[in-house]
């Protein structure tokens, strides 16, 4: 069980933020662009580390807890997921639960800590932020409840089972698809992806994610990008399970299959930036009731 | 096949329900009427019978009224559903919970041994409701008509169900019944148009000398 974890924090900490990559990647082909190295980010992290902390006089500890929370966060998140056909390391009844607000935890501590320096522009970016997790956080668990109804377990392990591909090819099809579907933009609300966010403006009306770690740097900025690299993995990670519940009975051949889904889901994530424009503030709650509808709509297909 | 076409014309019902852009309503619920003809080839097989259901299903939900609606709309100019009775997201909540109350209502109904626990009868249902739905919370005449086309849509479900013990003269009647419905209300829509420049039913209330 020890190598399990160990075997699962290297693959996320290795591979994260060459996620990332592929997506700059795919937005640059689609611009017509060069666009940077893959490894881009590995460099950007290592630049990061290199260089030294800067705290306003205004900060508390609350400001460092940020970034700090937000890696140590989906470490221990990731011990709760299986890997693609991989077992989880740890796993209890419940066990979705924990995951949903770790989360929300790391959520919390983010926005406390752009609270902390006391700029105007970075309440306003984690009033947007937590307004919208707020709203996407229903849809997370109905998503879930969806699995846990399938699995008849509310073990994470048990509901990304193998029993999903025998749900796809029968009657469960249509309701995994809306869950995946469903999963999907919680994924996108939750890393602050086109539609709902723009990782890369930098203006403040329209910054979600971006304008709460204005005033971090160096290193404490670096930890931000990791752990927001390895969330978008350990969601990521759920997601390509219920999409592609393939399961050799090969540990190694799993894990490819894991990993070659996660590329994927970076490729689709780029198609989806470059094609769609970024949606209008209001309209945004108004995608998130709907798509809150439609996993409970999912759910209730599942209970009757 | 059945259950997938069934679920899409749910979402469809929650796409209308939801959505500002008159446009994309009709395309929407044109793909539902088309969505809809493939229903009895589904269900019952290639007969002649679903063949012809099919086939009439298509022209009119699918391609005629559809495109009846869309010159509606180049001729009077409209574009949105400006301030529904009632917002997109209440309207859409209101959707999915009268869809999840006719799943759990379809349970309770006294249906035949086959029937029971399959898709069709909450889908007719839900979509009837959504259509009623669009057809109480919307202001303008053409969304109007829109949910009388979804609430056909929804009788059209169950009457795919029953369609070997319905002759086929009397659905014929049904499409008929409803491509007039629609060729009357297309001319009270362009009077309504030129007396009021606008197709706001609330201003029909109002009187006027």
């Amino acid at each position: 069980m020890i190598g399990r974890m160990l075997l699962q924090l290297a693959v996320l900490l290795l591979f994260a933020p060459l996620l990332p990559g592929v997506i700059n990647k795919t937005k640059a082909l689609f611009a017509g662009r060069k666009g940077a190295p893959l490894l881009q980010p590995y460099f950007d992290l290592g630049r990061l580390w290199r260089k030294g902390f800067v705290f306003s006089r205004t900060t508390t500890w609350v400001f460092l807890a940020g970034p700090v929370v937000g890696m140590v966060v989906p470490l221990l998140a990731v011990l709760l997921i299986p890997f693609g056909g991989l077992q989880a390391p740890i796993s209890f009844t419940g066990d979705l639960i924990l995951l949903v607000y770790l989360f929300g935890l790391s959520r919390f501590f983010t926005a406390a800590a752009a609270l902390d320096t006391g700029s105007s522009f970075e309440g306003m970016g984690a009033a947007r932020e937590v307004t919208f997790s707020c709203l996407a956080e229903p849809t997370l668990l109905f998503a879930l409840l969806v699995l846990a109804r399938g699995a008849d377990s509310l073990v994470l392990g048990a509901m990304l089972g193998p029993q999903l591909a025998v749900q796809w090819q029968g009657s469960g099809g249509p309701v995994l698809g809306l869950v995946a579907v469903c999963m999907f933009v919680v994924l996108l609300v939750e890393n602050s992806r086109i539609p709902f966010d723009d990782p890369n403006t930098h203006l403040e009306l329209t910054m979600i994610h971006e304008v709460m770690v204005l005033d971090h740097s160096g290193p404490a900025f670096g930890m931000i990008l990791y752990g927001a690299a390895m969330k978008l993995m350990v969601m990521g990670a759920l997601l390509v399970r219920v999409a592609l519940p393939l399961q050799t009975g090969s540990m190694a051949l799993d894990l490819l299959v894991f990993l070659a889904g996660l590329l994927a889901l970076a490729v689709l994530i780029g198609v989806v930036e470059s094609t769609m424009a970024r949606l209008k503030l209001p309209r945004v709650p108004q995608v998130l009731v709907g798509t809150t509808l439609l996993s409970f709509f999912a759910l209730v297909l599942v209970l009757r | 096949m059945v259950n997938l076409l069934l679920i899409t014309v749910i979402l469809i019902n929650f796409y209308t329900l939801g959505s500002a852009r008159l446009v994309a309503c009709i395309r929407a619920v044109a793909l539902q009427g088309g969505l809809l003809a493939l229903l009895p080839l589904a269900t019952h097989g290639p007969s002649g019978h679903a063949l012809l259901l099919g086939v009439g299903a298509l022209t009119f939900k699918g391609i005629l009224i559809p495109w009846l609606l869309l010159r509606a709309i180049r001729e009077v100019r409209i574009r949105r559903e400006v301030e529904p009775y009632i917002g997109f997201v209440a309207t859409l909540a209101l959707g999915t919970l009268v869809t999840a109350a006719a799943f759990i209502f379809a349970d309770f109904l006294p249906l035949a041994a086959e029937h029971l626990g399959g898709m069709f009868v909450p889908t007719s249902l839900a979509t009837m409701f959504s259509g009623f739905l669009l057809l109480i919370t919307r202001r303008k005449a053409l969304t109007q008509v829109l949910g009388y086309l979804v609430l056909e849509n929804g009788i059209f479900v169950f009457a795919v169900l029953l369609s070997e013990a319905i002759p086929l003269m009397v659905e014929t009647g049904i499409l008929l019944d409803l491509l007039v419905g629609v060729f009357v209300m297309g001319i009270v829509l362009n009077h309504i148009g030129r007396e009021f420049s606008t197709l706001n039913t609330k201003r029909l209330t109002a009187l006027k000398e």
